[in-house]
């Protein structure tokens, strides 16, 4: 009974377990080749441009909407009582605290992150991995990494946009659509606004990059079972991401703001 | 040259091989025939270290392969040209880049330089004005010899064919075929080939092993494998379904 038991735990956590230290080992091994030459650059540009500016757009009109809706639901409701003055800085310390990387890293992730996880789980399943390893190239350096370091830089970037832009549209929204005062909504957003609420937000997005584009290559770098595994990957990595950004958002936010 | 000792290798309980000898002289051609899922690939994996065995040895030009760090496998893998059963092809680059793409990693050569090699290598393989095509434009038996010329882009000592036939027509398999024979009289390579083509194996061995239950069971050349009494292998060369081999889920 006893080892029955004991069985069923053991089976119960040994893929998750697996998984876990691949995850910890691809983790060593991208961050060994970030440090050691020879440097793959134009990997790493290539990278950017597919995190970083071919994100923009959807990121752009997430920020721009984002920023609109926050102005407009704390305008009704501070309007209750009388402090729609305030809506500047609900707008701007929302959007750089919480919803400037938490959005921007989701938004990121279903784009980018589902494409590193397919991308890299069709090169696993075609042999692509292996042949580069055959011709005597790391394929964490020559694949990881650079996808590894455009999550760090790029998301805080992205997120960078996002803040500015998000805050455009709640003045859009307050000012120009519901008719209150350009000054005040601009001094609520600057008088509340601290250097803090900038760097933290921006922190979070760095540490989300980094962590989304890991998975997401981990997912991809494990694929096995063909188009349909490629398929269970990309699903993986999206989801796996989204719940890491998530639940470590909260812990990184009681840590920073504590 | 190359020598595979004792080796085993199973995955998640499934033993594939039970104790492999193999051996290689320099300027060889040897070819291991077996079934499907018999583990002619994971042997072929393990001659270039691309996957590493629970038990045995595996030495290359008198280096024991798992006595090697990352940066000596890496030296010992640029002895080695391998063309794989899917090509593997590198599909968001162009033809010419993936023919030089060892080059442009390991030596400092302009890209000018590079890819007048990758024609070069690509005439070789008989490929003419494809430089610039990007691989999924090209046919299956187009997309071999790019993985050929790939594979001898950088002047190998060995070359490993993972299935060279598989999934071709009978003419462009033997084209396939003859290829092979050309670069080894051109390029006086050794070459492991695995396959389950018998006509194929025939025509580009010197030395045929034949891989069965995690074993070779019989090693000789063209002539004395299609003379051999062995049953299992005369079932298998003579591609019955009858026999002491047993095809799952067939009744008989």
């Amino acid at each position: 009974m006893l080892i029955k038991f004991i069985e069923f735990i053991g089976a119960v956590i040994e893929k998750p377990l697996l998984g876990l230290g691949r995850i910890i080992l691809l983790l060593g091994a991208t961050l060994k080749g970030t440090v050691r030459p020879p440097f793959e650059f134009r990997n790493l540009v290539n990278q950017m441009l597919q995190i970083g500016v071919n994100s923009l757009p959807v990121v752009l009109v997430t920020a721009v909407f984002t920023g609109m809706v926050l102005a407009l639901q704390s305008y009704t409701g501070f309007k209750r009582f009388g402090a729609e003055g305030l809506v500047g800085s609900v707008v701007a310390l929302s959007m750089t605290r919480e919803l400037g990387p938490v959005l921007t890293a989701l938004i990121v992730t279903g784009r980018a992150g589902a494409a590193m996880a397919a991308e890299l789980g069709t090169m696993r399943v075609t042999e692509q991995i292996d042949a580069l390893e055959t011709l005597a190239t790391n394929p964490v350096k020559f694949l990881v990494v650079p996808r590894f370091l455009s999550g760090m830089i790029m998301l805080p970037a992205l997120t960078a946009v996002t803040d500015i832009i998000g805050i455009l549209g709640g003045y859009f929204v307050t000012v120009i659509l519901l008719g209150s005062s350009s000054k005040t909504y601009l001094r609520a957003t600057w008088d509340y606004l601290e250097i803090q609420d900038i760097y933290s937000g921006l922190l979070k997005a760095c540490f989300f990059g980094a962590a989304f584009a890991l998975i997401s290559c981990y997912k991809g770098f494990y694929t096995s079972g063909g188009a349909e595994g490629v398929g269970r990957a990309t699903t993986g990595a999206v989801v796996f991401s989204s719940m890491t950004i998530l639940i470590s958002d909260y812990f990184l936010s009681a840590w920073l703001f504590k | 040259m190359i020598e595979l000792k004792d080796l085993y290798k199973s995955f998640n309980h499934n033993s594939v091989l039970r104790g492999v000898n193999l051996k290689v002289e320099k300027g060889e051609s040897v070819v291991v025939i077996g079934g499907s899922g018999s583990g002619k690939s994971v042997l072929l994996k393990h001659i270039i270290g691309l996957l590493k065995p629970d038990k045995g040895t595996v030495i290359v030009d008198s280096s024991d392969l798992s006595q090697l760090d990352e940066e000596g496998l890496n030296e010992i893998r640029k002895k080695f040209g391998m063309l794989f059963q899917s090509s593997a092809l590198f599909d968001s680059m162009m033809v010419w880049e993936n023919v030089g793409f060892g080059l442009k990693r390991h030596t400092h050569m302009p890209d000018q330089e590079i890819k007048e090699i990758a024609v070069e290598k690509l005439k070789m393989v008989g490929l003419v004005g494809v430089e610039d095509e990007m691989p999924s434009q090209l046919s299956g038996g187009m997309r071999k010899r790019v993985g050929l010329a790939r594979a001898i882009a950088m002047k190998p000592e060995i070359l490993l064919y993972d299935e060279p036939t598989t999934g071709l027509d009978p003419i462009m398999a033997d084209a396939i075929n003859d290829l092979i024979i050309k670069m080894r009289e051109e390029l006086d390579v050794t070459s492991v080939t695995i396959t389950h083509d018998m006509k194929s194996a025939y025509k580009i061995a010197d030395t045929i092993a034949m891989l069965y239950n995690g074993v070779i069971i019989s090693t000789g050349s063209s002539e004395e494998i299609q003379n051999s009494a062995d049953p299992v292998v005369r079932q298998f060369i003579e591609g019955r379904a009858e026999g002491p081999i047993i095809v799952e889920g067939i009744n008989r």
